[in-house]
């Protein structure tokens, strides 16, 4: 069962959002329902279903109502309509005390401007929502602590938060957000306010975290690139709608509609795809056949060079035409004459990082996975068709 | 058109009347406390000797303040001392405290109820610049009726006057507290007592002073008014120096009342700067 889940949520501001439900049943858009009623339309009747330990990623531009949806999840905004389900059980008719037990056990929150309370110091700001459960302070302190190392600041806990840099700052929000041990945390941009190279750090531990922990996170953003680096799923939102849920891929690869297609169209592709989307097929060769079966599989394949597995497909290293046909001559074994030390990846590398490896060597890197076993290798050529969108290669493509 | 006056005048004698009528026991309490403050006030700090508490008060003004501070805090007391007018600086200075630390009670629950209620303060506002701008001798001689001549009206009137800028900033500091803050603090559930406790109170300190410090000096300079229906100290100096023509006993008066201003308005300030 989804952990989370909307059914036809619908926000409306202004002044008798009722009367604009109708208008909504019948299609009209938001521009027309605005110029009717002057009244706005800030979420637009989103279902979906999160599932438990996902990253779920809510992406449009400002103004798409995302920010909106986030809050409509825990009330911080009252819905107009529809139903918002946790663990099967609808939070829109909690009475107010159930709703404060829902948002101190249940839900964490990350905001945009961090939030950070001023006057108190870093540990203080942690153990606000254990203070306010009425957490006995030993109790509040040690949870709180562990948070904070969580999100590597410790030594940091009776700092105040305007001493902190913004990548410090949000740390503290996110160990707040985390000090309870909640089921979903909800993280409103909660990036978009810190600089670029800092950014990329927060997501990546974002993922690791959430990888140790199995949280489900919301998150909330209007970068399709972050959207893409960190999303199990991403819905994409326009004028309060959702446009399309899928997988990173599934939105890249088949876009919706002309406005998906739109969005995705200035991806970098180089951040999104990885070694696994443009590697292919190798032609491998076991120890203990020899130079000359190697020398000759080359020769009737065209390729100059072959990988030397075990029969585990375990890789062991390279041989190239020249190097067999030395051997051939020296009467070497294939183990004495193959390159030993070949350039390696995981299949998760950005192609943006393969960049680096690939222009300082001569033959292909090769993709192994933690096993070391060979997976595939990814060829210059094909880094480069991957980028300018043609996806057809095939193994034997020259180096 | 020719009609006829509206009796306002009429209706307020009347509703005065009615007071002193059905409300005479109130009154009489209300007398009692305020007496009964001021006199404590006075007991305290004609009790220690005059020497004494100008350097406790130099000492104090010291700690929260510069050096330079400590010493204006004694020299102007002892200029005070050495003027005769230690005894009345200090009978005024106990009737300007007792006014303050009424006002701090009422005003300060006043504005944070006001703060949460946008309807409240709507009612409030209007009483509130009603209270500021009226005339003082208009309010003056009704609470003379209730309570008689003496210290108790002047006190009534000095908070009549004095109160509003405690409510008014309180108010305002409650409401400046960013709304992303309340946010946070509603998203981890926190109840509307633990946000006006755990939030906004403490961010609204600095401007809850401010508005205390306003207070002590509307208070201060009410004691001439006050001292017109008989409430004792330096202001009634300055009001018999006035109508007796007398210039330099009106100086020496009014310099006492100057000094005792700029002390406790920056002792007011300095507290402020360390609480911070």
């Amino acid at each position: 069962m989804a952990i989370l889940e909307a059914k036809r949520l619908t926000k409306i501001f202004g002044s008798d959002p009722k009367k604009v439900i109708p208008l909504l049943d019948k299609g009209l858009s938001k521009e027309k329902i605005l110029a009717e009623t002057n009244m706005t339309v800030g979420v637009n009747q989103a279902d979906f279903a999160i599932e438990e330990g996902q990253i779920f990623v809510i992406m449009g531009l400002s103004g798409s109502g995302k920010s909106t949806l986030v809050r409509l999840l825990n009330r911080l905004i009252e819905p107009t309509l529809g139903e918002v389900l946790f663990r099967g059980k609808d939070i829109l008719s909690m009475s107010a005390e159930e709703l404060r037990q829902f948002r101190r056990k249940n839900v964490g929150m990350v905001f945009q401007k961090f939030a950070l309370f001023p006057h108190r110091t870093v540990i203080q700001n942690i153990e606000f929502g254990l203070e306010v459960q009425g957490i006995n302070k030993k109790e509040r302190r040690e949870m709180a602590m562990q948070a904070l190392e969580l999100v590597g600041l410790k030594g940091w806990e009776n700092s105040y938060p305007e001493q902190l840099s913004g990548g410090m700052q949000q740390r503290v929000g996110l160990a707040r957000g985390l000090a309870n041990d909640p089921d979903v945390l909800l993280m409103d941009e909660a990036f978009s306010a810190l600089d670029p190279l800092i950014r990329k750090d927060m997501q990546d531990e974002l993922v690791e975290l959430q990888a140790k922990m199995k949280k489900t996170i919301v998150f909330i953003t209007h970068d399709l690139n972050e959207a893409l680096r960190i999303g199990d799923k991403i819905a994409l939102m326009r004028d309060g709608s959702i446009v399309q849920i899928g997988t990173p891929e599934e939105i890249l690869m088949q876009p919706a509609n002309k406005y998906v297609e739109r969005f995705v169209e200035d991806v970098d592709l180089s951040k999104v795809l990885t070694a696994s989307h443009v590697m292919i097929k190798p032609e491998t060769i076991t120890l203990e056949r020899g130079p000359r079966v190697a020398l000759q599989l080359m020769r009737s394949r065209g390729i100059s060079n072959l990988y030397v597995v075990d029969k585990s497909m375990k890789l062991l290293g390279v041989i190239t035409a020249e190097d067999a046909a030395e051997a051939i001559k020296t009467g070497q074994s294939l183990e004495e004459v193959m390159l030993k030390d070949v350039p390696t990846l995981s299949p998760d590398t950005v192609i943006n990082e393969i960049f680096d490896t690939i222009s300082n060597t001569k033959v292909p890197i090769s993709i192994i996975d933690d096993n070391g076993r060979l997976k595939g290798i990814v060829v210059r050529g094909a880094v480069l068709a991957a980028l300018s969108g043609n996806n057809d290669l095939e193994a034997g493509d020259s180096v | 058109m020719n009609l006829p006056k509206i009796p306002l005048a009429e209706w307020i004698e009347w509703i005065e009347d009615w007071l002193k009528l059905n409300f005479d026991p109130v009154f009489k309490f209300i007398k009692s406390t305020i007496e009964g403050m001021v006199n404590g006030l006075e007991f305290v700090l004609l009790g220690v000797p005059a020497l004494a508490l100008i350097v406790i008060f130099a000492a104090i003004a010291w700690y929260l303040g510069k050096w330079r501070m400590g010493v204006f805090t004694l020299v102007g007391l002892f200029i005070i001392q050495n003027l005769g007018l230690w005894d009345k600086t200090m009978l005024t200075l106990a009737l300007v405290l007792t006014a303050t630390i009424i006002s701090v009670v009422f005003g300060v629950p006043i504005g944070i109820l006001s703060a949460r209620s946008d309807r409240l303060q709507k009612v409030i506002q209007p009483i509130l610049d009603f209270m500021q701008t009226m005339p003082a001798f208009v309010y003056l001689l009704p609470t003379v009726t209730f309570f008689s001549l003496g210290v108790v009206p002047g006190v009534i009137s000095s908070i009549i006057f004095a109160i509003p800028p405690t409510i008014r900033l309180t108010n305002l500091g409650i409401r400046q507290v960013p709304s992303e803050l309340i946010e946070a603090a509603d998203a981890f559930g926190s109840t509307p007592g633990q946000k006006l406790i755990k939030l906004q109170l403490p961010l609204a300190v600095p401007t809850i002073m401010a508005g205390i410090n306003q207070t002590i000096m509307l208070a201060l300079s009410m004691v001439v008014i006050s001292s017109m229906i008989g409430a004792q100290g330096v202001g009634a100096d300055v009001y018999r120096a006035v109508t007796q023509n007398k210039t330099g006993v009106g100086f020496e008066a009014g310099l006492a009342i100057v000094i005792l201003a700029i002390i406790l308005d920056r002792l007011a300030q300095n507290i402020v700067k360390k609480s911070k």
